[in-house]
């Protein structure tokens, strides 16, 4: 059976480069980077050199930005969290948007609980964020924004350039949640004004386990996690150097060619949005038809449940999502397309496609030809489908 | 010289196991799915999970759903702290710990303290050893919490936990029993059940498995507050994308480190002698920290050379392909002295002169053999040097 995996959303199978990277470093160059010995000082040397990819990928100016941590939620817990910990004697304020990943949504509502004023900016039908919603909503007590650099469902691109700027005019901090983004989407520290970057290496072919936050020169942040004084003190304990080393090599090389890589995969992906639409009566494309990460389709197919096509696929070898996988195991609808404005039944029969360097045309026409059979069966059975 | 490095710096990091580097890369190259997407990619990777999660259990004897998997020994200990009294606050904001614990857990108790917890360090006495009848007089109606770490990762001193937690739960029934087991874990018999153990922390770095993993056992019932927020994993507990490799290779390391477990003790007792006479009949003025004997663990050698700087005999011994550590390796990066030495009364010159020895079951007795003659020399032409 032939398998093809379009959930890279989800996360990434790992590139060879990024293991063969890894490989000394789970092997000989054991040691713990905070030793005094050569072991300690070797391991130390791979991680200086992945914190130098990792910035120079991003254009930061200076490796000394780069806090590596356990994964993409454990740099957007730090970077809301430690950011409400430094500045709450100035403000109690915080801004995101309703269609941020669960590992903002949540720390937010925490940091709710504990006092905090939260706004939760809307979208609009195709899950944009308006930056004059963002300023209309700063205060004098507003000490950070928080705005995903592009959505994990729907993959719509917003326009966190804007919104930093805006931010900095009223010396407010701004981070992006660029977990989906790396690889993607071009980032350029130097002219891009963001304070804090979140992103996970498994969303890039690299490893799991290992993420990064960027943190801009003279911003102040506090820890979330206490013990050693590992990463200047901003995340302790002993650093996990084979995922680092993995991190940076995946970076430097998802960062490589991004035009020529996007474009082929959005060329792709408009050629599987196309074949849905005229093969399938009723779907609905959800997102944004063109400031979408090239690699995502999100569509809603009427009268069946996302799950039964979702595992219909699976038993033709096809591997896809419906919804984020955070949530897939929960019975709840999706928040984004919630937001966006669809009712439970077209947010209940939703599909995430997102695609990958090793997807090709056959098994783009492949899925569009399963799941047009799928759908048309599952039509059939369902109670609420009359033609 | 020994053409291969003699590693004795095992309480830092230890070398993975060959099996568990087999099985993690194995993991890496094919097991690449999100366990929280449905189809049969994340099917499989959940499974790996849940048996990691019952072959951890069954090394603790007890219930899958109590194991909880960290990014690490330093979160799991942080996790336990802060999750803990945070959310039993109610009950009293007492809580109870040693002067020599691990940094992860002093340094979140001092953050506890600024949030009003009340916290009291007892003292242990010349060998490192705590009074289980002192700390269980210090425990009050308000203690919702005592924190004992197995073995110090500095001295090898084992604490008599298991009378430790009786004679607290004879004061209090309620009070909560956190042991860090980071360096016992696997080398030394644990059975929480028996042990009145409710919460106890491992990391899989320091028994020959990867970097970046760790877990918690939390016996049901007890109400943790959750350290990083957004998403479902590890039953809402700790979001995050599990790192399934790193996972699997965990609870491999923890079956095979834990095997033989009476020879290998027999062997680290051989080691630990053989060092010990060759270094004591080379230089009778040497000083032990810690335990001599059965209150220690034999895998760990702490010894002070009075007159001579740790930082010193590490490097000169490294000239010989030995690796040691000057007190712990998230010590020695600052120049503080050892607060555990200086915790169990050690003078200024045993503080500075101070090098940890530690073995694994990955040495040799050819290796034990060449370092035991090699650092008494080292330590003559040091002093003679110095003199």
């Amino acid at each position: 059976m032939k398998r093809i995996y379009m959930d890279h959303g989800a996360t990434t199978p790992m590139r060879e480069e990024v293991l063969e990277a890894m490989l000394p470093y789970l092997k000989e160059i054991h040691g713990n980077p905070s030793s005094f010995h050569s072991f300690g000082r070797e391991a130390r040397k791979g991680m200086d050199e992945a914190r130098e990819k990792v910035a120079r990928a991003l254009g930061a100016s200076s490796p000394e930005e780069i806090y590596f941590t356990s994964s993409g939620t454990e740099s957007d817990n730090l970077a809301v969290k430690g950011i409400a910990r430094a500045l709450s004697s100035r403000g109690n304020h915080i801004i995101t948007s309703s269609i941020e990943h669960h590992a903002v949504l949540d720390t937010v509502k925490h940091l709710g609980e504990e006092g905090f004023e939260v706004t939760f900016l809307p979208v609009d039908e195709y899950g944009m964020v308006d930056p004059k919603d963002l300023e209309a909503a700063l205060t004098d007590r507003t000490i950070l924004a928080s705005i995903m650099m592009a959505n994990n469902e729907v993959g719509t691109i917003q326009p966190v350039e804007e919104m930093a700027r805006i931010c900095h005019e009223k010396e407010v901090y701004f981070h992006t949640d660029a977990v989906q983004a790396i690889g993607h989407l071009p980032v350029n520290l130097e002219k891009q004004p963001f304070d804090l970057l979140s992103l996970s290496a498994h969303k890039f072919y690299g490893p799991k386990g290992i993420g990064a936050l960027y943190v801009r020169k003279g911003t102040k942040i506090k820890q979330i996690l206490f013990g050693g004084g590992q990463e200047r003190k901003l995340r302790p304990s002993t650093e996990n150097i084979p995922a680092i080393v993995g991190l940076g090599r995946a970076i430097e090389l998802a960062v490589e060619n991004i035009p020529e890589k996007s474009a082929a995969l959005t060329a792709l992906r408009d050629r599987l949005f196309k074949g849905l639409q005229e093969e399938i009566e009723d779907i609905r494309v959800n997102g944004h038809p063109t400031q979408r990460l090239p690699g995502n389709v999100n569509i809603s197919v009427a009268y069946v449940e996302g799950e039964s096509i979702l595992l219909s696929l699976d038993l033709k070898g096809i591997a896809i999502s419906s919804g984020s996988a955070c949530t897939s195991g929960a019975l709840d609808p999706s928040h984004v397309l919630m937001a966006m404005g669809l009712d439970h039944q077209t947010a209940h029969g939703s599909l995430r496609f997102s695609l990958g360097k090793e997807n090709s045309e056959e098994e783009v026409d492949y899925v569009i030809e399963s799941l047009k059979e799928i759908v048309e069966r599952l039509r059939k059975m369902s109670s609420v489908y009359k033609k | 010289m020994m053409a291969r490095e003699v590693y004795l710096d095992n309480s830092s990091t230890t070398p993975m196991h060959p099996e568990v580097l087999k099985e993690m890369q194995t993991l890496l190259e094919r097991k690449y799915g999100n366990p929280s997407s449905l189809h049969r990619l994340g099917n499989d990777a959940e499974r790996t999970l849940s048996s990691s999660r019952q072959l951890l259990a069954e090394q603790l004897g007890v219930k899958s759903g109590e194991i909880y998997f960290t990014s690490g020994g330093t979160e799991s200990n942080n996790m336990a702290l802060a999750g803990i009294a945070r959310r039993n606050y109610r009950r009293g904001k007492h809580l109870l710990t040693s002067k020599i614990e691990h940094p992860s857990v002093l340094e979140p108790l001092k953050k506890l303290e600024v949030e009003g917890f009340q916290v009291t360090y007892l003292e242990p006495d010349r060998n490192g050893l705590l009074d289980p009848f002192q700390l269980a007089e210090t425990v009050t109606p308000k203690t919702i919490l005592v924190s004992v770490m197995h073995v110090n990762n500095e001295i090898g001193t084992i604490q008599p936990i298991a009378e430790i937690a009786a004679a607290i739960k004879r004061k209090n029934p309620q009070t909560i029993v956190h042991v860090d087991a980071v360096q016992s874990f696997t080398r030394l018999p644990l059975s929480p059940r028996e042990q009145g153990i409710d919460v106890l922390s491992i990391s899989a770095h320091k028994f020959h498995g990867p970097k970046g993993t760790g877990a918690l056992y939390i016996r049901g019932g007890i109400l943790v507050e959750p350290l990083l927020a957004g998403g479902e994993q590890e039953k809402g507990l700790r979001a995050g994308t599990e790192n399934t490799p790193g996972i699997a290779a965990m609870a491999l390391a923890a079956r095979l480190n834990s095997e033989n477990r009476k020879e290998k003790t027999a062997q680290s007792k051989i080691f630990k002698e053989k060092m010990l006479s060759s270094i004591e009949t080379a230089h009778p003025w040497a000083q032990i920290n810690g335990p001599r004997k059965a209150e220690g663990v034999p895998n760990i050698l702490n010894i002070s050379f009075p007159g001579l700087k740790g930082e010193i005999i590490l490097h000169a011994l490294e000239e010989h392909n030995i690796f040691v550590s000057t007190g712990s390796a998230c010590h020695s990066r600052k120049n503080k002295p050892s607060h555990v030495l200086e915790a169990i009364g050690a003078e200024k010159a045993a503080l500075d002169g101070a090098i940890r020895i530690s073995f694994s079951s990955m040495n040799t007795p050819e290796e034990i053999e060449y370092a035991a003659s090699k650092i008494p020399q080292v330590i003559s032409e040091l002093k003679a040097f110095m003199s």
